[in-house]
């Protein structure tokens, strides 16, 4: 901070004891400054990020456990990785049912109501603040009222269903339920991603419906070629961020299997409840958490996130430059 | 509503519409507020009622909410969450609102670059950076606490760069070059031109790390699970349920006390944020 109003002060006063800076070019003092800004930032990623990255590359071929040195293992981790764990199998298949079932699932509920908002011309107040409300409970406290509202005994969904006679199923304590329990839950805080989908759907020019219901475009027609392709770069981005943060799901699992079966999931120890019921919960990230800080295998632990960031990184250099938000250019 | 307005002149087709329109409208509103007035009603209950299969407490019964308070060191909880949300909020405007402006408002050779570096670390899973950055906290001693996801925000956080980034495009550089003329350097025009045109951006790009903070699970999880002293509200809720059996009332007390602050700075600060949610994935 004291640097930079030092900067400040000295670019916001142009004294003529400031010679040296009249040598040098206007272009060359503005990315000065602009570096100074940016410092604390590229500090931050210097050590939060390119240094950690080149550490877990460099621990996934070591045998650590911080009580030791690291020592050299050669692809011992990654061997065990894809021929010998136990538990990676369910959770590669759990993670990428999460990425398969859930993200889509959550585009298209999401769609559908922005796109009722925007028709009913409830694109503002009431509905879309109701409609948004679940996004803003703590996902932590989503989660445990969901486990309650879906408890098979007592819990007000197999309630209902009961005095309609349907027998409910075992929701989040039978492992064919879990995950599409935790989709519901998905759907439900679908929030954020339907003001996105709101705000590029009012986007839309106008005048491109009416040309084309001149033309005796139907309302299905329309939407085919008008609506979703003019919003289809906003789709791109939830897909990849959706597909992101379906690879790396951990709290809603972690948190479901903790109160269903009220015992500690990851961090838990020898008896835990990790991944319940059954192993249906068990994602990628709580195994790699598992691994790293309830057994110490620092090692293992990073070879998993190496092969964690080879998938996430080719997933983004593929789709980065069709997505107009993460391009540096201005548009 | 506008559409009640016309309806009378129009077509019964488009009142059929509007009809139907409005009653998927009303199905879709009571099944997302639903959930919520069940969490309310039973943490209403008294802790042997909310046992039985009733959607409706009889006689209402408030001794959850004092429970939570009495039985449980939630006022420590909210207090650990508090420090952490507030403190990281203050650390990222300080060190962000500047590197955002940089990246938007000044022309230099290398912004780029740097706004991809941005992009990548914004986007890649903590969980890869996990294992040394939680090595690099302990040799400095300080797991255990809440300080390894308080300080890196003093060093930028890379979605509160990103978001304010495409606040600050959306001022035009006319401004900022008008203030140049006068001889003003980057730092006058970040803080007297752009800074004040940006207010609502920049309260939702607090907003939405406080919420981030507050909510956050996965970072108490690995740095303070030994010491429930540093627990915030959110673990100490993920974590409460083994301690206590199935006492929902207590859980949905908690549940509830838990989601007000939150609800509180939603409703003084909704157009803000909504804008923020809106921007993250439209513009730029």
């Amino acid at each position: 901070m004291s640097t930079a109003t030092l900067a400040a002060g000295a670019t916001a006063t142009a004294t003529p004891s400031a010679s040296r800076r009249q040598r040098t070019s206007p272009d060359a003092r503005r990315r000065r400054v602009a570096l100074v800004m940016l410092a604390p930032a590229l500090l931050g990623l210097a050590i939060f990020f390119v240094y950690p990255l080149i550490a877990s590359i460099f621990y996934s071929f070591t045998r650590y456990n911080q009580l030791q040195d690291p020592e050299f293992v050669g692809l011992l981790n990654y061997r065990y990785l894809f021929t010998q764990d136990p538990q990676i199998a369910a959770a590669v298949t759990n993670t990428l049912w999460f990425v398969v079932i859930l993200v889509p699932v959550r585009i298209v509920f999401a769609l559908l109501v922005a796109g009722l908002l925007a028709r009913a011309r409830a694109a503002s107040g009431f509905w879309r603040t109701l409609f948004y409300l679940p996004a803003l409970v703590p996902p932590v406290a989503s989660v445990v009222a969901f486990v309650f509202l879906f408890n098979p005994g007592t819990g007000p969904v197999n309630q209902i269903l009961r005095a309609v006679g349907i027998p409910g199923p075992l929701w989040f304590n039978d492992p064919n339920w879990s995950k599409p329990s935790l989709v519901i839950l998905g759907v439900w805080v679908m929030g954020d991603m339907m003001i996105i989908f709101l705000a590029a759907l009012l986007e839309v020019p106008r005048d491109l419906y009416e040309a084309a219901s001149l033309d005796g475009a139907s309302g299905i027609q329309q939407v085919r070629h008008i609506t979703l392709p003019t919003i289809s770069p906003v789709i791109g981005f939830s897909v990849v961020t959706g597909v992101i943060a379906a690879l790396q799901y951990f709290t809603e699992a972690a948190v479901a299997s903790g109160v269903a079966s009220g015992k500690a999931t990851v961090g838990g120890g020898t008896g835990s409840g990790l991944g319940y019921p059954g192993t249906s919960l068990l994602t990628y990230t709580q195994l790699l958490y598992t691994r790293g800080f309830t057994s110490f295998q620092f090692g293992y632990a990073s070879a998993m996130a190496v092969v964690l960031f080879v998938i996430t990184a080719v997933l983004l250099v593929l789709t980065m430059r069709r997505i107009s938000i993460f391009r540096a250019e201005e548009s | 509503m506008t559409v009640s307005v016309g309806m009378t002149r129009r077509r019964p087709s488009r009142l059929l519409t509007w009809i139907a329109e409005h009653t998927l409208l009303v199905t879709i509103g009571v099944l997302t507020i639903a959930p919520i007035v069940f969490v309310i009603s039973t943490s209403l209950m008294s802790s042997r009622q909310a046992l039985t299969a009733t959607l409706v407490p009889n006689p209402v019964d408030f001794s959850s909410y004092i429970r939570v308070f009495t039985e449980l060191p939630l006022g420590q909880w909210f207090g650990n969450a508090a420090l952490y949300a507030v403190l990281a909020t203050v650390f990222m405007l300080v060190s962000s609102v500047p590197a955002a402006y940089a990246l938007a408002q000044i022309r230099f050779r290398g912004a780029n670059l740097i706004f991809t570096a941005i992009i990548v670390a914004m986007l890649l899973p903590p969980q890869v950076t996990a294992v040394p950055v939680y090595v690099m906290w302990s040799q400095l001693h300080l797991t255990g606490t809440l300080w390894p996801l308080i300080l890196p925000n003093l060093l930028g956080d890379a979605f509160s760069i990103f978001l304010l980034r495409q606040f600050f495009l959306t001022i035009p550089k006319e401004y900022g070059d008008a203030a140049r003329l006068d001889s003003t350097g980057e730092w006058g025009v970040l803080t007297r031109v752009v800074v004040p045109m940006a207010r609502p951006g920049i309260a939702s790009a607090a907003i939405f790390l406080f919420f981030h903070s507050w909510n956050d699970y996965y970072g108490p999880l690995l740095y303070t699970s030994e010491n429930p002293a540093a627990w915030p509200v959110s673990y100490g809720l993920a974590t409460f349920r083994g301690q206590h059996g199935t006492d929902w009332s207590m859980t949905m007390a908690m549940t509830v006390v838990i989601m007000i602050p939150v609800v509180v700075i939603f409703f003084f600060a909704q157009k803000a944020f909504v804008e923020g949610i809106a921007l993250t994935g439209v513009k730029g």
